[in-house]
Parts: structure tokens; C-alpha cells; sequence
């Protein structure tokens, strides 16, 4: 088998093995029929930031977890430092020094944050001994590797990004060596990711090894030393970061060319079909967080609403889609205000022609336990069928053609959406709410959670809609999406307009700044040098300063 | 965990759980010096082994669906309906007013309209609880759990200080004429001789194909499913959550009326006290067993009828088993079926998989 003939790169590193701080040998799994990871081999060195790239699916979750003792291979061998080890549990795998930061934190809410660190590593029967230890010692850990995070701190007071930190502090604390990090930007604000990416470099000078698990590919050239790529449960290729490019990465990942730049003509804007009118709307909390916006959308154009998450994106799209009621002002389409009131106004903004790609699929989007065809009618079911019975048949009919249109994979009808991965499930939401023609659509988050390839069919398939006339309402907290898809910039903050940009010339630390509620002059360009800043907004403004930014748009 | 194939999650662990209750079962039944063997033939002798011990089963039975059913429906919109012993206990109220004002009329006229009115007064003592939900956030366990109470001091007080006619010394309503009640089997079929199962049990059949067709074949029922699976999905998709909560609600407990109806109507002809007798709780764990789906209800619910059947021919036929340990094999049952139904599925899944998994290695 392969497993005798390691390719070059494993053979040239496999000579000096005590620089490796983690090896996989020939490294097998299967669940049931699908053959998940096939004989992968794997070497990372001691001191380095190792990326693994690869599409959902592609078993870079499963290898990480055979490596951290969630699941055992069928077949093959885990080295750590050199030593071969039979990993049974993460137990286990902390005590090697393997840490883990998982994509979907694993944090007690109502904790404070040092008693999250100390949680399964009490030493002793009594608190108080242990959490008095753990705090120096997390002081030092916070002074060593930049993790500043206030001990005393409840965990759900806490902004997501301080919540990864402290899942860090929880690895470091367990005396971990190597740390793998699950997809650790997924949730992050671009602001935040920079802190991350600034603390992996730390922890890397301290002569820790990092694995890096994401499909986002600047983020693999900006911190990794090497990067493998998987792809349908195989290792394809090792490289040395600096000797490969994203356009050659995506290639591996998919398998085929991939246009990582979204080709679209001039907007040609028509009409209004969406107008919002002074519109405020509070969360469940009665808290305000869209406070009096007003803006239109014309047939023919891609409004981008950019803006640091939590900043009344959400409450903005489920308010428009009907969710939400409004605390003032009016939302129209095609000239016709929209009366929402009630928890079924979503039905009535869809009858209006109006059609929600909502931020959250799973949450939201879509029933995780209905089967394909039956997210495939999801808010248009009154218009399967006469009189009460559901014409299951036209249902059918219609989320098959979706499927076979969308490209959805597997093209099964009864397959149980939650085993659609996240790329396919979002195609099956997005195949739904355009298929049926609306006037106005409104996507928040369209490629959130999705592979690469799937990315550029959506991004396609949203400036096929607008060149089709349709007003299109885009939300994302990826700037780059919102810059490269938009015809025309809103940013918000704070639930108020501040701004209008042109993506063509908009710089990104301008919209940056815009996003932060800040104005140009009031930048502050060196961070490090400055008292400890007073309010979270402006470490947030330190941290999107330019000097920090350079170097990370590899595009 | 690799989830169970289909056929394993239906048929094998329900049928391995009912199998491990009889196990633990027959131990105690030889703790107290009896053969477990004997009494699993005494037991299905009395089900199924003569004509009137036959037609107690399938009595029970039609309870035991009515209030599978109830549970089920609400369980599919997310709501745990406790309350089906209160609703049907209410529903009773209706059943015995609109058959004393047609006292005399032909069951043909009657049968309908105690149908209609139980439904009335079950389905209301069930809403209540559903609006309480849907537009005050109070749980429904908790109030249906109350409702139960409520119910049953109620239903006390009206049927001794209102209902009961003068002269009459034990707590009952006055009784409806024979040719008003819900007619039973018996009078067709001589198998059943005495015998109360009545035409109620093919309602109950019938309720099992409705709700089967509204729950997988309609609108509504598409709507109940994704609001039990994902209410914000479902609001999302423009479904009133408040609005579907009060309706399944009130359908819920028009489900659970109709054990009235066999029981009022069909058996004992008027309305005595706590005549639920407790088939408002075996509902749930019908339901549990079942898993929701009419099937599995109709199913479980023969289990229970032959559990409930058997177990007082077995309290009568081996005096060393006495009423309490045979409620113990019940609640056996419930407790292997329902709060440990899942104990099994772990080692099963890894038994059912390994074979995989070993020629996968290779």
C-alpha cells in the first residue's frame, strides 16, 4: 500500500523525526460505507503553524478527531513527539499535550471564565485552592501569549472572540503542546481574527505547534508554514506556504480551476422594489437595535449591508422577511407596504414577493429533521396541494428539479437535511427561496459554513438573480463577499446607517473605520504603544488598523 | 454513534425492550415463588384465549389509542400533553349531558353528537392550557399537569353534588336508557359475550388512519412537524407557532374525549367517578413506545390492553401474584419502553455496525 511509499515530502521530514511534534502513518477510517479518511499521512513539525485545507467533507474533522481520541482508526499509527501512541480518549490525547478548540465552543455559560479553565482539572476536592492557582497561572499565560481575558469574567458576558481565547487558556492551562484549532474564524469578526492570528503567532515563537483547520485561504497564507489539503477523505499534497498561492490551494481542494474573483457586468438599477422607511426594530429583549434606517433597493441591484456582526444585521433581515415586528417606520415592496404584525408575517412578506435566505440555515432555514423535498417547499407549502392535503408528489417533482438545478449532492430527495453538509444544505435554501421568482430577495450570510466551490456557484447564482431583475438585499459579515458582490455599500453600526460606499473604490480600512463608528482622523496607528484602551470599541479600532491588515489580502 | 438502520429503530428495539420488561418481570414473579412461564400463558390466555377476555382487551385497547393518539398528535408540534386523563375525564361531562337530554333517543342519533360534544369539552379543557402556552409562555407540562387536578376536583364536585339524581347513594350521574348507549360488540358478534368493547373501537381504528393522513399527508400536518422540529423554522416559513399550538391543543385533547365516549357511551352508561382510571397516563407511554407514529401506537396500545386484560386474569387466576405486582410489570414496561427505551440502542448500533467496520480495516 501507499503507506510503503511515502511521498517526498513525508520522507524528507520522516529523517529528522524529532523535530516532528505530530506524524500520522497510513492513518484509515470508515463509517459504515464511507471511507472517511484513506490511509493519510501527515507530519507536523515541531514549532510551526500547519494549516489543513480541504472542502466540507473532506475528512479533516474526522482526522483531527482520531488524533485528539474522539474516534479510533480502523487502521494505521499516531506518533507524538516520535513516539508511537494508541490515543483512547481526549483525556488522553491533553495528556500527550494534544489541546483542542473546538468550531462550536464548549464553554459553560454561566462560568466565569476561570472556572471554565479549571473544569476537569480540579486538583483537589476544595474550589477555592485550585481557582487561586489557576488564576496566577493564567496570568502568566495571558501575559506570555497576549490572551488577556478578565479571570472573573461570565462566560456569557463575553464577546465570542474572548470566548475562543478562553477555550485557548483551557488547552494552554491542560499543558498542551500542540493545539489544533477547528475552523477558529467561522464565527469571528475580521477584527477578531486578526487578534487570533496575532496570538497563534505568539504561541508559535513560544515553541508551540498549531493545526489549523479552515477553508479559508488567505487566512492559510497568512499564518501557516505549511498547509495540506485533503480532499474526499485523501491527503492530496504538503506544501510550504510561501511556495504556493490560493489559486493553486483551491485547485487541489476541488479538483478542478476555481475563479476565486467574482465575475459580474455593470448593475443596471431599475425600479424600487424594496423601500424601507424609518424602521426600527427591537430584539427579544425590547432592546432597539435598528434605530430609524431608511433605505431602497432597486430591480437590478445588490445592495450590501456591511457592518461588524451583532449590529442589527439580524434584526434588520428578520424584520424585512416578516419575523420580527416593527417598532416604527414601514418596509414596502413593489410600492406595497407589507403588514407583518403577528408571528405568521413572514407568510405575508413571501405572498408580497419578498423571499429570505436567512443568516442562519440551521436555525432557521431549514428543519435539520425533515427529509430534502420537505425543506425543499419550507414557507411555500400552502401552494403545494388544494384543500388540506399536501400534494406530496408536486413537492417532490419541484425539489427534485431544485436539486438537479442547484447542483445539490447527493441528489437524494429522502435524505435527512442535517446529513446534507453545510454547502449543499445552504444550495437547497437557496434553491427554494430563487426558484420561485420573487421580487425582492434578501440573503444574510450567504456562504457561511461553505466550501470554496460551492461559494462561487452561489455567488454566480445571486448575480444571475440581479441580472434577472430582481432587487437583491445582501447581509454578510465577510467584507470581501460584501465588496466583491455589491453594487452598492450601506454600512451599519450600531442599527444606524453610517455610510454609503461604492465597492469599486471603497478601501477596506475606510469601511473598516465606518464599521467601528469611527471616522479617519481618529485613527490611531500604533498599537502597543498606547494606554489599555477603555472600551471594547476601541481596542476594536486599534485592531483594524492598517498596519495590521497589510499583508493578509493575498487575493 | 452510527444511527440504527430503520427496521432496528422500529421493530428490534421496542420488541427487545418489551422482552427485557418481561425478563425483569418474570424475576420478581420467582422471587415470590411462582413460574414466570406459567404466568405469561395465564396472562395471554386471558387476553386472547376466550371471547370476553378477547373483547376486555380490545376495550382497553380503544382507550389506550385514544390517548396514544392525543399525546402523539401534540408530541409532533413539540407540545408534551400530560393532560389526557383531565381532558378526558371533562370530556365525560359532555358525553353524559348530551346523552341524558336525548335519554331514549336510538344510538344512531346519539352516538354522533356524544362524539361532537366530548370532543367539545375535551378539546376546550385542552385548550386552555394551549393558549396558556402559546400566548403566556406557561409551560404545558406544567399546566396540563394542573389541568389534570383541576379536572378531577371539578369533576368531583359536579358529579356528587350536581349530577347525581336524588335517592342514588353511590357517586354517579343518572344512567342513560340501553338503546341511547353506544351499542357493543356483543349485540353483533357472539364472540365477545360480555364483553364491553362497543362500535367506540372502530373509531378508534379510524383515528389511527386519520391521524396517520394528518400528520404526513396534509398541510397542517406538515406545519405541526416542522414547528415540533424547529419553531423558528417554522416561523420563519410564515407559520403561526401561537395559533398552531392552541389548535393541536384543543385537537389533542378532542382525541383524548373519546375515551369518554367508549367508556361514558359504551360500558357504563352514565358517569361515575375518576371513570379515566389512569388510560390518560398508560397515553403517554403508548405514545413513547409508538413513537408518535399511528402504528407504533396501535401497536403499543394492544400491548397495554393485553397487559391491563391479562394482568387481572393473572391477579385472579395465581392468588400468589397479587393486583399490586401486576401494575408493577406494567409500570415495567413503561419504564423499559419509555425512560429507558434508548438504554439498548448504543450496543446495538455497535453491533449491528461492527461487521462493517472489521472489513473495512483490512
Amino acid at each position: 500500500m501507499t503507506g510503503l511509499n511515502p511521498t517526498n515530502e513525508q520522507r524528507s521530514s520522516g529523517t529528522a523525526a524529532s523535530a516532528l511534534a505530530i506524524e500520522l502513518v497510513g492513518i484509515n477510517k470508515h463509517f459504515g460505507p464511507v471511507h472517511a479518511n484513506r490511509d493519510i499521512h501527515l507530519a507536523v513539525r515541531r514549532g510551526t503553524v500547519h494549516g489543513i485545507v480541504g472542502e466540507n467533507g473532506a475528512g479533516k474533522s474526522t482526522l483531527m478527531s482520531i488524533l485528539y481520541g474522539f474516534y479510533t482508526a480502523d487502521s494505521g499509527e499516531i506518533r507524538v513527539n516520535g513516539v508511537p501512541q494508541k490515543i483512547t480518549d481526549s483525556r488522553h490525547a491533553l495528556a500527550l499535550g494534544i489541546g483542542m478548540v473546538h468550531q462550536h465552543f464548549m464553554l459553560v455559560d454561566n462560568f466565569t471564565v476561570l472556572e471554565n479553565v479549571v473544569l476537569g482539572a480540579e486538583d483537589s476536592a476544595l474550589l477555592r485552592p485550585t481557582l487561586n492557582r489557576a488564576r496566577d497561572h493564567l496570568k502568566q499565560l495571558a501575559r506570555d501569549y497576549g490572551l488577556e481575558v478578565d479571570p472573573d469574567a461570565i462566560i456569557e458576558n463575553l464577546s465570542v472572540g474572548q470566548q475562543q481565547r478562553v477555550e485557548i487558556l483551557k488547552a494552554l492551562y491542560r499543558g498542551a503542546e500542540t493545539l489544533i484549532l477547528d475552523e477558529p474564524t467561522g464565527v469571528l469578526t475580521p477584527a477578531e481574527a486578526d487578534h487570533l492570528f496575532r496570538i497563534l503567532g505568539k504561541l508559535r515563537e513560544e515553541g508551540k505547534t498549531i493545526i489549523l483547520i479552515t477553508h479559508k485561504l488567505r487566512e492559510i497564507m497568512a499564518i501557516t508554514d505549511e498547509v495540506s489539503v485533503m480532499r474526499q477523505g485523501a491527503m492530496v499534497k504538503t506544501l510550504q506556504t510561501k511556495d504556493t498561492s490560493p489559486g493553486e490551494l483551491a485547485e487541489l481542494m476541488v479538483g478542478r480551476r476555481v475563479l476565486l474573483r467574482v465575475e459580474k457586468g455593470p448593475a443596471n438599477p431599475g425600479k424600487v422594489l424594496l423601500d424601507v422607511k424609518n424602521l426600527i426594530v427591537t430584539d427579544d429583549f425590547k432592546v432597539p437595535r435598528v434605530k430609524n434606517i431608511s433605505f431602497q433597493v432597486r430591480a437590478g441591484e445588490i445592495v450590501g449591508i456591511a457592518g461588524v456582526a451583532g449590529n442589527g444585521q439580524s434584526e434588520l433581515l428578520e424584520s424585512i422577511a416578516g419575523m420580527r415586528d416593527q417598532l416604527g417606520g414601514t418596509i414596502s415592496v413593489n410600492d406595497k407596504v407589507l403588514s407583518l404584525e403577528g408571528d405568521d408575517g413572514a407568510a405575508r412578506a413571501r405572498a408580497a414577493g419578498l423571499a429570505h435566505v436567512p443568516e442562519d440555515r440551521l436555525r432557521m432555514g431549514l428543519v435539520t429533521n425533515f427529509m430534502a423535498w420537505e425543506n425543499a417547499i419550507l414557507g411555500y407549502q400552502g401552494s403545494y396541494g388544494e384543500g388540506l392535503g399536501l400534494d406530496i408528489g408536486k413537492a417532490r417533482s419541484t425539489a427534485e428539479d431544485y436539486l438537479k438545478k442547484f447542483d445539490v449532492r447527493p441528489a437524494n430527495l429522502d435524505l435527512k437535511s442535517s446529513n446534507f453538509s453545510g454547502g449543499n444544505q445552504q444550495k437547497i435554501v437557496l434553491a427554494r427561496e430563487m426558484e420561485r421568482d420573487p421580487d425582492v430577495l434578501i440573503v444574510g450570510q450567504p456562504t457561511r459554513g461553505v466550501d470554496i466551490g460551492a461559494i462561487e456557484f452561489i455567488h454566480n447564482q445571486i448575480i444571475k438573480m440581479r441580472d434577472a431583475g430582481k432587487a437583491i438585499l445582501l447581509v454578510s459579515v465577510e467584507l470581501d463577499e460584501i465588496r466583491s458582490l455589491s453594487d452598492r455599500i450601506l454600512v451599519l453600526f450600531d442599527g444606524h446607517l453610517v455610510g454609503e460606499a461604492d465597492p469599486a473604490t471603497a478601501d477596506e480600512t475606510e469601511l473598516g473605520l465606518l464599521m467601528t463608528g469611527s471616522h479617519s482622523d481618529q485613527v490611531i496607528t500604533e498599537p502597543g504603544t498606547l494606554p489599555a484602551h477603555e472600551t471594547p470599541m476601541q481596542q476594536t479600532l486599534v485592531e483594524m488598523s492598517p498596519k495590521d491588515n497589510s499583508g493578509r489580502d493575498t487575493n | 454513534m452510527t444511527p440504527l438502520p430503520r427496521w432496528a429503530d422500529v421493530v428490534l428495539l421496542p420488541l427487545l425492550n418489551v422482552v427485557l420488561a418481561f425478563l425483569v418481570g418474570g424475576l420478581i414473579v420467582l422471587a415470590v415463588g411462582q413460574n414466570p412461564l406459567q404466568a405469561v400463558g395465564i396472562m395471554l390466555y386471558g387476553a386472547f384465549g376466550y371471547g370476553s377476555g378477547f373483547g376486555y382487551t380490545l376495550y382497553y385497547t380503544t382507550d389506550f389509542i385514544f390517548a396514544g393518539l392525543a399525546v402523539s398528535l401534540a408530541y409532533h408540534a413539540g407540545l408534551f400533553n400530560i393532560g389526557p386523563e383531565g381532558q378526558a375525564y371533562v370530556a365525560g361531562l359532555g358525553v353524559i349531558l348530551i346523552g341524558l337530554a336525548l335519554n331514549g333517543m336510538h344510538w344512531a342519533l346519539v352516538f354522533p353528537l356524544m362524539i361532537v360534544a366530548g370532543a367539545l369539552f375535551g378539546g376546550a379543557w385542552a385548550f386552555v392550557p394551549g393558549y396558556l402556552q402559546a400566548k403566556r409562555g406557561s409551560h404545558i407540562v406544567i399546566t396540563t399537569i394542573l389541568f389534570n387536578f383541576i379536572a378531577t376536583a371539578m369533576m368531583g364536585f359536579l358529579i356528587s353534588r350536581v349530577l347525581k339524581p336524588e335517592g342514588v347513594n353511590s357517586d354517579e350521574s343518572a344512567p342513560l336508557e340501553a338503546i341511547t348507549r353506544v351499542p357493543q360488540l356483543r349485540t353483533f358478534i357472539e364472540l365477545f359475550k360480555n364483553s364491553p368493547v362497543n362500535l367506540t373501537f372502530f373509531l378508534a381504528i379510524a383515528a389511527l388512519f386519520f391521524v396517520y393522513w394528518l400528520i404526513w399527508r396534509t398541510k397542517f400536518g406538515y406545519a405541526v412537524r416542522a414547528l415540533g422540529h424547529n419553531p423558528v423554522a417554522a416561523n420563519y416559513a410564515g407559520i403561526s407557532n401561537q395559533k398552531l399550538i392552541m389548535i393541536v391543543m384543543a385537537m389533542s385533547g378532542m382525541l383524548a374525549a373519546m375515551v369518554a365516549v367508549n367508556n361514558v357511551g359504551g360500558v357504563q352508561g352514565r358517569l361515575i367517578l375518576n371513570f379515566v382510571n389512569g388510560a390518560g397516563f398508560v397515553g403517554i407511554a403508548v405514545a413513547f413506545m409508538g413513537k408518535g407514529h399511528p402504528v407504533g401506537v396501535g401497536l403499543s396500545a394492544l400491548l397495554f390492553g393485553i397487559l391491563y386484560q391479562g394482568g387481572q386474569e393473572l391477579a385472579f387466576q395465581m392468588p400468589g401474584i397479587t393486583r399490586e405486582m401486576i401494575v408493577t410489570i406494567q409500570a415495567l414496561v413503561i419504564l423499559f419502553t419509555g425512560a429507558m427505551g434508548d438504554m439498548l440502542r448504543a450496543p446495538l448500533s455497535r453491533l449491528l455496525t461492527r461487521p462493517d467496520a472489521t472489513t473495512g480495516a483490512k
